[in-house]
């Protein structure tokens, strides 16, 4: 098992291995990395790092024959089962022989393996829609909630916790005001009637401290003792409930929205240059505007839903990913769901091991993010600061 | 004809019109200038022209088709539009930025492919900027960032080039460079219609101007029989003296005692409380900007 301490040398490790001594980020990246193309290695291989690494420690290569093997002979069992039931009689297909026992099982397929892949596909998914988000408001301030689908969500989950307290309503009912919250905002918008996105923003910022004072309403009538703190843990974040059903349930439409936002990642270029521009161009800006803020706001809903408000990630990760290969979004994108899905799983994994207690995310990513981020301003000029 | 505008009118609000019944045309090669003071309505032309705004009245064809028919796209394809300024957010390089010009030719859900390069390269080879590729456009001087939109608004392979204010915050000489690629563009065969400042400059390259004043068109021809002291004052509200000048070999434009300046002469010693101080402004009124 790993102490604390421990951890905290894993994390520095892992901010060496990114920069080091007195070279310019970049530099230190393509250097090891030709191309920068290895980048798209490393949430693969964080990834299998979450699996054995933990409180409960596990051997690597069990691990990794509990991964492959657990996977075909699972596959295996399906085929078998899906055979029997077309020929109609009993198909059995070999298997291959379990040498593990049942715990580490249950812990790398029920315990570990969904929360690996809510991280991956959250912090991929926040990362990718705030960067689409950053290109179309033309703005290196603006995150993935700017037009309070945060706020909306998290006054879902509230009322969810009040009314109910079942997770599947809570999250449905996350997602669902989160869809709300910014349908209203984007209403807002197109009532004034100007294309602009600035009034876009302001309908974001009218929803979202409307939505924040709902929020405050449910806490202020919660139980102090019972829902109050559910909604104060599930506003804070956390992965530590997450199921392999709700994999299911949210990995399609964030999956989805990602795909949309990477096909159309050229066209933010023409977005980030500016409206009239972009008009001047050829591009039919209200739709595009419209498909940005719909893929997005579903990817973002989605991963709220499961995984409650983690702040910092949709903001700093583009920046980060900007850093690395330059303000192009048809590199951007890729590259900001790649160091999302990482930094995500990082600071997962620290959350889940660093104390006997779950540490909620939304503390976790601005505690690690911001020092992780001041250090790379001063490290590398940085374009949109001159 | 490349561009026709006919009996045009706008109005943001349905009932001030902006401007109406305008109409002039432009064919392969030619240059139009068109001048009128701040905020008379030239930017609103253009982007009626551009089909970002729509016209009340009237209509706007480009190669025989009505732009309101037309997709963005379509419109894109034989319309290059250059701002005047760019206004950069984010640190892209100038090839990344040319490319942007692209986007007419290129399918939604597509990225510029290897054709799309060579013709982004053949867009700053063709004004001589090749060597900026690769610097940032926010890092560029006011001179090369124009040379760079111009060279965008060529990649779009536009039979129309439209420019607002090409040279108002450019320093002497590059204005002049500015002036030199657009004619070259012309000769070329593309149809220019620029907005500008300096009437000099449609002496320098234009085939016809017009001058937009309260909405309408007050003047349209050739330079020599539109750019004259009645109808500049008209338009501006200050005396300006034509004159060519023989060493320069050009016509120019000089506004004649300013309203209120008092000149080099008052300003030096033996002149200091010299009548030019006293000088009256014009009208009597204000010198208020209009």
């Amino acid at each position: 098992m790993k102490t604390g301490r421990e951890t905290g040398d894993v994390a520095v490790g892992l901010l060496r291995s990114v920069s080091r001594e007195g070279m310019p980020i970049r530099d230190a990246v393509l250097r090891f990395i030709p191309a920068g193309k290895a980048i798209y290695l490393l949430p693969a291989a964080l990834f299998f790092f979450s699996l054995f690494f933990g409180r409960y420690m596990m051997d690597p290569v069990e691990t990794f024959r509990i991964l492959t093997v657990g996977t075909a002979n699972a596959f295996l069992d399906s085929a078998s089962s899906l055979l029997s039931t077309l020929t109609g009689h009993q198909v059995l297909l070999p298997s291959f022989e379990q040498t593990w026992g049942a715990s580490e099982e249950t812990v790398v397929f029920r315990i570990r393996l969904p929360r690996v892949i809510a991280a991956m596909l959250v912090g991929g998914g926040l990362s990718i829609a705030g960067a689409s988000f950053q290109g179309l408001f033309k703005n290196p301030l603006v995150s993935p909630d700017i037009l309070g689908v945060s706020a909306g969500a998290g006054f879902g989950a509230a009322i969810g916790i009040l009314l109910s307290g079942n997770p599947m309503v809570i999250q449905i009912s996350a997602f669902f005001f989160g869809i709300l919250a910014v349908a209203v905002a984007y209403g807002i918008g197109r009532t004034v009637g100007k294309s602009s996105t600035l009034v876009l923003v302001l309908g974001g910022i009218i929803v979202g401290s409307l939505f924040s004072a709902f929020i405050s309403l449910t806490k202020y009538v919660a139980d102090p003792y019972d829902t109050l703190p559910a909604i104060v843990f599930w506003l804070m974040g956390s992965l530590s409930a997450v199921a392999n059903a709700d994999i299911a349930a949210v990995a399609p439409p964030i999956l989805l929205g990602s795909i949309c936002l990477f096909l159309v990642r050229w066209r933010i270029n023409l977005l980030a240059a500016g409206e009239e521009e972009a008009r001047a161009l050829g591009v039919d800006t209200k739709k595009m505007t419209a498909l940005l803020v719909i893929a997005s706001t579903i990817v973002t809903a989605s991963a709220v839903c499961i995984s409650g408000i983690i702040g910092w990630v949709g903001l700093v990760v583009p920046h980060i990913g900007r850093m690395l290969v330059g303000p192009d979004f048809r590199k951007l994108i890729p590259v900001s769901a790649v160091l999302g899905a990482s930094f995500l799983l990082v600071v997962d994994d620290i959350a889940r091991t660093l104390t006997a207690a779950e540490i909620p995310l939304g503390i976790l990513t601005a505690l690690i993010g911001a020092p992780f981020f001041a250090y790379l301003l001063t490290r590398k000029k940085v374009g949109w600061i001159s | 004809m490349i561009l026709n505008v006919n009996n045009a009118s706008f109005s943001y609000d349905g009932i001030t019109k902006q401007f109406e019944d305008i109409s002039f045309s432009l064919g392969r090669g030619e240059i139009l200038s068109l001048l009128g003071r701040n905020g008379t309505g030239k930017s609103t032309l253009i982007k009626c022209i551009l089909s970002i705004l729509r016209l009340q009245g009237g209509k706007v064809e480009i190669g025989g088709r009505r732009v309101a028919d037309m997709r963005p796209e379509e419109i894109a394809q034989q319309v290059g539009y250059v701002p005047q300024t760019h206004h950069a957010v984010f640190p892209f390089t100038a090839l990344d930025f040319v490319l942007m010009g692209r986007a007419p030719h290129i399918a939604t859900f597509a990225v510029p492919k290897e054709e799309d390069y060579e013709k982004a390269e053949a867009a700053f080879a063709r004004i001589g900027i090749t060597p900026l590729r690769e610097k940032c456009i926010s890092e560029m001087s006011g001179g090369e960032s124009q040379m760079v939109m111009i060279a965008r608004a060529l990649a779009q392979e536009p039979s129309l080039l439209i420019l607002d204010e090409p040279t108002s915050h450019l320093d002497i000489g590059n204005q002049t460079k500015t002036m030199a690629t657009i004619d070259r563009l012309a000769a070329d065969g593309i149809a220019i219609l620029m907005c500008t400042h300096f009437p000099d400059h449609a002496f320098l390259v234009s085939h016809t101007v017009a001058i937009l004043e309260k909405g309408r068109l007050i003047a349209q021809g050739r330079a020599e029989d539109v750019i004259t002291k009645e109808n500049l004052r008209e338009a501006y509200g200050v005396d300006i003296c034509v004159h060519y000048i023989e060493e320069a070999g050009r016509t120019v434009c000089i506004p004649i005692s300013p309203c209120g300046c008092r000149g080099r002469e008052a300003t030096t010693p033996a002149n200091r409380h010299g009548a030019m101080i006293a000088s009256p402004l014009a009208e009597g009124e204000t010198n208020g900007f209009r």
